[in-house]
């Protein structure tokens, strides 16, 4: 028993270093960033007196209506949001559309399986440089149609990531009543179905924090950002260009997912549906298609959080100027690192943390969770 | 997590031929259009510079050439070079590390591990731009940046979670009657992990560096964040072959494919593994 206690120690010991260097370059650092986005600090000279301005930038960022850095922050978030949503809805269905057909046990498969995810193994780098290409207006895909001898595509029509067509303008301040609403509403929603599943805390818990965001925002914030209704926040046209592109590269990813899952279901399951006279439809619709339920959720968790940061892909390949697909990531990273303009730099990217936080968390929670009551 | 290669034999099912016909020509058809970049990259980068014609750029190249390769590794041989005295040191310590600590916390479970792990995991779904500031004034206070040192040593750090998690449910599955045989027969600590552990955990490693090997050569923020010209990886060159006023297709080209080069192999020849690291990401395993 002695030799089995050392050993513990020796273990605590062994994986002591990992867990101080992941607590300061991660929770030390985030702190440091927290305390940083409420300074003034704008130049590189440190000792120019750093003053505390508490949440000045942040109220800033999304209130400010004559400065277009802050105005640029809102629309990036805007974007984000945007090129989330398309980017989930392709890669879930081209990933589930593609697993499914690969499924069918044909010949050639591992070709076709290699064939739509290798873009996975490459970087956002490669991916940025080549498709900046394709969706050049003048060259790219806009000239396939004329190797066939059809008629190119013209770049007034297609012009791509530089489109600066809109498809739809509003004010930031509706947007934002119209989300803190549906945030609220969910986890009211969420508040109650726990409640229903007898899990009082769980319920108690969301209802204060949905009732306290709801509080904040009636007592004063919802003012000041509904106030926010010039310049207007754009879906941008151009925001398809990366959607492709990034789903190009992440697709793979998602028919990897779904594959996994399809060969985890045992053929005994559909053989009885069809048994039961199920045709094959109705075999996917009752039988696969719900047990791929968990596979779903996590993949919009994962893709949902790359897509919250994506950096790379996007200043590669349309440049960090292009207001129409400018992301949180860009704006951060020349904000701090070109306009050493660091305490801004520092909000940004807190409010990023804190998008990511929100999906991902939860998910971490939940899926520990159940693997210790396995 | 079922492996994707399984081949599933037997149960054949008499299906009507026109359905199948129509299933490869839409998984043909799905495979030429996530080709075509493909075909774009290799034609383009065999033309000669004159050759490359922005109304023509699908058409192949008249006489094939290296001319653009050849400019491309002038170019970009430096940093292919820091790519590799980056990536094989990052991945392999932080594989190691990943491997010892997933041996503890799946065999050495110590109060407060619970809450220990899922605290590392959080570290590698951060948006890095949350921790650039700091982490940037730390090394070059440390005069780490503007080298390969410090980013090595940030890919070690942040790459932990990742290979930890995959070492710890890959460990998890080994029965733990070997472990307390190997005690009883008087083997330490370190002595259970080199005797019975590792020889078992060829499979992990491959999985674990082929993931870090990936994420590493591919990364870009921190790589262009703290390192100088004469440091810079791959990655960071490639972007920056674009400058000036007519941009080189070709070169960027050839360039895209000597970047893409060495993960595209591993991913070709390693598949299987690659896939596991892949959905190993996913937390569950």
């Amino acid at each position: 028993m002695f030799g089995k206690s050392r050993d513990r120690t020796t273990a605590v010991l062994v994986i002591m270093p990992s867990i101080i260097l992941l607590a300061i370059f991660v929770y030390g650092f985030i702190g440091q960033t927290v305390a940083l986005s409420m300074s003034d600090w704008r130049t590189l000279d440190t000792q120019a007196g750093v003053n505390f301005i508490g949440l000045e930038n942040y109220t800033a960022l999304f209130t400010n209506a004559t400065n277009l850095a802050n105005y640029r922050f809102r629309q990036d978030i805007v974007n984000t949001v945007f090129f989330t949503v398309f980017f989930l809805a392709a890669c879930l269905g081209l990933g589930l559309g593609l697993a499914i057909l690969i499924d069918q046990k044909i010949r050639a498969e591992s070709l076709f399986r290699t064939i739509f995810l290798f873009p996975m193994a490459l970087s956002f780098v490669v991916t940025g440089t080549v498709w900046r290409w394709l969706f050049s207006p003048r060259s790219g895909l806009n000239t396939l149609p004329a190797a066939f001898g059809l008629p190119p595509l013209s770049p007034e029509a297609f012009p791509w990531f530089t489109d600066r067509r809109a498809i739809a303008t509003f004010a930031w301040g509706d947007a934002m009543h119209w989300l803190i609403g549906i945030a609220v509403f969910g986890l009211l929603a969420y508040a109650a179905y726990s409640a229903w599943k007898k899990k009082p805390t769980r319920a108690v818990i969301l209802g204060v924090v949905a009732l306290g965001i709801l509080g904040w925002w009636i007592g004063g914030a919802g003012q000041v950002v509904g106030a926010v209704r010039a310049p207007a926040n754009r879906l941008n046209l151009a925001m398809i260009s990366i959607v492709i592109a990034a789903t190009w590269q992440m697709s793979g990813y998602t028919m990897a997912m779904y594959l996994a899952g399809l060969r985890g279901i045992p053929d005994e399951l559909r053989e009885a549906a069809r048994v039961d006279g199920c045709n094959e439809v109705q075999v996917y619709r009752f039988v696969v298609l719900p047990l791929l339920q968990p596979i779903t959720l996590s993949a919009i968790i994962i893709l949902g959080h790359i897509s919250l940061k994506i950096f790379d892909l996007v200043y590669v390949m349309a440049g960090g100027d292009n207001l129409n697909v400018d992301v949180p990531g860009i704006h951060m990273y020349l904000t701090a690192f070109r306009g050493n303009n660091f305490a801004v730099g520092a909000a940004i990217a807190i409010v990023m943390l804190i998008l990511v936080a929100v999906v991902i968390v939860p998910y971490l929670v939940n899926s520990l969770r159940t693997e210790v009551s396995r | 997590m079922a492996t994707l290669t399984a081949s599933k034999s037997g149960a054949q099912y008499s299906r009507p031929r026109r359905p199948r016909l129509l299933l490869y020509g839409i998984l043909t058809f799905a495979a030429i259009i996530y080709l075509i970049p493909v075909y774009l990259v290799l034609t383009t980068s065999l033309k000669p510079r004159a050759e490359v014609n922005l109304s023509a750029i699908w058409a192949l190249p008249s006489v094939p050439t290296l001319e653009a390769f050849g400019a491309a590794v002038d170019k970009l041989a430096p940093n292919f070079l820091n790519s590799i005295l980056l990536t094989v040191p990052a991945t392999l310590i932080s594989s190691l590390v990943g491997s010892i600590n997933g041996y503890v916390l799946s065999k050495w479970r110590f109060r407060g591990a619970n809450i220990i792990f899922p605290l590392m995991l959080f570290g590698m779904f951060i948006p890095y731009q949350s921790i650039l500031i700091p982490l940037f004034q730390t090394l070059s206070g440390l005069q780490l940046t503007g080298n390969l040192v410090g980013l090595i040593l940030t890919h070690v750090v942040y790459g932990l979670p990742i290979t930890t998690l995959i070492f710890r449910n890959y460990y998890a599955e080994v029965p733990n009657e070997m472990i307390e045989a190997g005690q009883i027969d008087g083997a330490n600590f370190f002595q259970l992990y080199r005797l019975i552990l590792f020889p078992l955990s060829v499979p992990g490693f491959v999985v674990v560096i082929i993931w870090q090997f990936t994420q590493i050569w591919n990364e870009y923020l921190f790589a262009v964040t703290l390192t100088d010209p004469v440091s810079q990886p791959i990655t960071v060159a490639l972007s920056q072959l674009g400058g000036g006023l007519a941009t080189d297709f070709s070169l960027q080209m050839a360039g895209s494919f000597l970047t893409a080069l060495p993960t595209l192999f591993v991913y070709i020849v390693l598949g299987r593994y690659f896939i596991r690291g892949l959905l190993a990401g996913s937390v569950k395993g």
